[in-house]
């Protein structure tokens, strides 16, 4: 167990490297950066930017220097210092600019997952073991609604639906908000899941050992329960791998339509402004801790699975 | 038609050249006859092919189908709501016009139907003028008001007094087209790689694994923002469209890798294979003339599985303001301006490209599926 949880670590270095070196880059990627499109929007302001204050400011931020020193300077402190740069648009250090918001991020994208889990499990094992009932069907149906519907159609027509109807305002913070935001999160990824439980169960269904168990008389609901559905939960650990990124690119777009207080707006504000530091490090810690999630999932599907855990010898 | 080659157990009741014959007294089909006949019992799959034809149709005729070009407005009806045809038997279909009333104090106009007006709408009626195909110019159009000066909005306006139907209709061409050529990119990336991962095997696969991993375990959304809000303002409409797709497919070949790679690990090893390369054959002869053909038809599946996943992705992006953007028309550009609920509480119309965006997925999906259970027909 130690050696797989070591080698999967080892793994992630170089994808975590990756990921920051990608981070970086595409902040780099637009023509110009932050005080030249600061400058330009002080001008039109009809403000005049003192030329000298503006050179200050470029030694300050080292703007001048080539891409990989820029690199260097910013990995470098988050390494050694935990310090992400400071955001040029706020003038915070971008720590505190993402820890304000960040526990948003990770609370709305983990009661999103339960929610998945929630509807998905009940859902599955019901269409898995009524194959083609209506039920299934209709289980089938919605999934593919989940599926075509764009996340942010779904939160309009529910902030549509609630003002209309209810006459309740949703913006921000409110129990409200946050609810839909939640359930609007949580379906995207339910319809996979319950095709992946349904595929897994009816697998699990058809091996002689349950038609055995059947035939001893053993009662359908203890020969489902008992090992079927414990062998197809084992792949649904492993669901979090793939739901995880969706559901923070999820989040990011509903939290804009919603505006909720997460990393989001925060994001896509940053890249509209050219604010590359507070961007990258954005882009950098949503991507490192869906990595982390991912092994999380991968960790607790070996502890369960000791195929998989052998697997990897 | 191409002659396609079938699993070991199956071959012998193949002939080629013909699409259904006989062969010692037994009826034979091709394997695309084959797959057609199973994918014609998933009903599903054959309403999402009708509905896939039909959305595909309204893009290639889309000046023909649409009353208006997508530049025209009025600006005096700004949101005017949808307009209800009426057919009068003596006198042919006609709609009712509007009278507005200005709100005194944000000046902002509120329309009501007026029953007393009548506009008379014609079907094949003279409008613009417009190049069908690019080429061939004409001015007809299915549907449209018989004085061109008249308002007609069958589906409500926009904030500029845009007729949506029209914009709606010239959307389905970009909406629909990114998808395809964004998937055209994925396929060719992917079949590269994941052909080479998959046959060659060892530590050329692992590496290739490894990037496909890393890919796939980004989360897809802020790397499109990022890279999307990275290109330059000052690009055509013409750049920004195939920068788009590029950057679609950047996200999307990992999928299709992974598929391609599966099959080439369960080919290899295959009679048919071995055969092959036991009779002289080299290394890109058995990979592109033995081994692909034997699984276009799953091919064909995961490409119709991941238009869909595009042309979302598409609508989100333009939705945000960083993907397509005006003076180009697509669903995900009509939906910005359904942006937040005052204006949809006004215009709820204009969530329509949504509706539009879902029908589409649909359908692809379901022929999706119905391909996927039927690229192998052999499979009982």
């Amino acid at each position: 167990m130690l050696t797989y949880i070591g080698r999967r670590c080892l793994y992630m270095v170089p994808t975590l490297f990756a990921i920051s070196v990608v981070a970086f880059a595409i902040i780099q990627l637009p023509p110009g950066d932050f005080l030249t499109s600061w400058v330009t929007r002080m001008e039109s302001e009809g403000e005049k930017v003192d030329p000298a204050m503006l050179e200050g400011l470029r030694e300050r931020y080292a703007l001048g220097d080539p891409f990989y020193v820029q690199y260097g300077k910013w990995i470098s402190g988050i390494l050694f210092h935990g310090d992400f740069g400071e955001s040029f648009e706020f003038g915070r250090s971008v720590t505190s600019l993402v820890l304000d918001r960040l526990p948003w991020s990770i609370g709305l994208t983990v009661f999103a997952l339960i929610f998945t889990w929630v509807v998905a499990f009940p859902i599955g094992l019901y269409s898995a073991v009524r194959q083609y009932s209506i039920g299934d069907y209709l289980a089938t149906t919605i999934g593919f609604l989940g599926l075509a519907i764009p996340n942010f159609m779904l939160a309009l027509a529910m902030m549509y639906i609630a003002y209309r109807v209810f006459g309740l305002s949703t913006s921000g913070i409110s129990p409200l908000t946050i609810g839909i935001a939640i359930v609007v999160l949580g379906t995207a990824g339910t319809a996979g899941t319950i095709r992946i439980l349904r595929a897994n169960l009816l697998d699990e269904l058809k091996k002689p050992y349950v038609v055995a168990a059947r035939a001893r008389g053993v009662s359908e609901r203890a020969l489902v329960v008992k090992y079927p559905v414990r062998m197809a939960l084992n792949p649904f650990v492993s669901t979090i791998g793939w739901v995880l990124p969706g559901l923070v690119g999820g989040e990011v777009i509903v939290a804009q339509v919603l505006n909720l207080p997460t990393t989001g707006p925060l994001l896509f504000s940053a890249l509209r402004t050219q604010d590359m530091y507070l961007a990258g490090s954005i882009i950098l810690i949503i991507s490192v801790l869906t990595v982390i999630g991912t092994l999380l999932s991968d960790i607790l599907l070996a502890w369960l699975d000791p195929r998989v855990r052998l697997g990897y010898r | 038609m191409t002659t396609v080659l079938l699993d070991a157990d199956t071959t012998s009741s193949v002939e080629a050249g013909a699409e259904t014959g006989t062969k010692n007294g037994r009826r034979t089909a091709k394997q695309w006859r084959l797959v057609w006949w199973k994918f014609r019992q998933h009903k599903l799959a054959m309403v999402g092919l009708v509905l896939m034809f039909g959305i595909y149709l309204v893009a290639l005729f889309a000046e023909f189908l649409a009353p208006f070009g997508t530049s025209t407005f009025n600006s005096e009806y700004t949101y005017a709501p949808p307009q209800r045809i009426h057919v009068d038997w003596g006198e042919g279909l006609y709609v009712h016009g509007y009278t507005s009333t200005i709100d005194e104090e944000t000046f902002e106009p509120t329309f009501e139907v007026d029953e007393s007006q009548r506009i008379e709408i014609g079907l094949f009626v003279k409008g613009e003028e417009y190049e069908l195909f690019g080429l061939i110019p004409w001015d007809r159009h299915l549907i449209g008001p018989e004085d061109p000066g008249q308002p007609m909005y069958l589906l409500g306006a926009d904030r500029n007094g845009h007729d949506l139907l029209s914009r709606l209709i010239h959307g389905t061409r970009i909406s629909m087209t990114i998808g395809l050529v964004g998937v055209a990119m994925a396929l060719v990336l992917g079949i590269i790689l994941g052909g080479v991962s998959g046959y060659f095997g060892g530590r050329t696969d692992t590496v290739i694994q490894r990037i496909v991993e890393f890919f796939m375990s980004i989360p897809g959304i802020p790397l499109w923002m990022g890279l999307s809000a990275a290109l330059p303002h000052e690009w055509g409409p013409m750049q920004r469209y195939f920068a788009i797709t590029v950057i679609l497919a950047v996200i999307g070949w990992t999928d299709m890798a992974r598929v391609v790679r599966g099959r080439f690990l369960s080919l290899r090893n295959e009679e048919f294979v071995t055969s092959a390369r036991l009779d002289g054959s080299g290394r890109p002869r058995v990979i592109y003339r033995h081994m692909l053909p034997s699984f276009t038809s799953h091919l064909i599946a995961s490409v119709t599985l991941s238009i869909p996943a595009m042309i979302l992705a598409e609508t989100s992006l333009s939705f945000l303001g960083l993907g397509l953007q005006d003076p180009v028309v697509s669903w995900g550009v009509l939906l910005q301006d359904a942006q937040n609920v005052r204006v949809l509480s006004t215009a709820p119309w204009l969530m329509l490209p949504g509706v539009a965006v879902i029908v589409a997925v649909l359908a692809l999906n379901f022929v999706g599926d119905g391909l996927r259970d039927a690229a192998d027909p052999y499979k009982r």
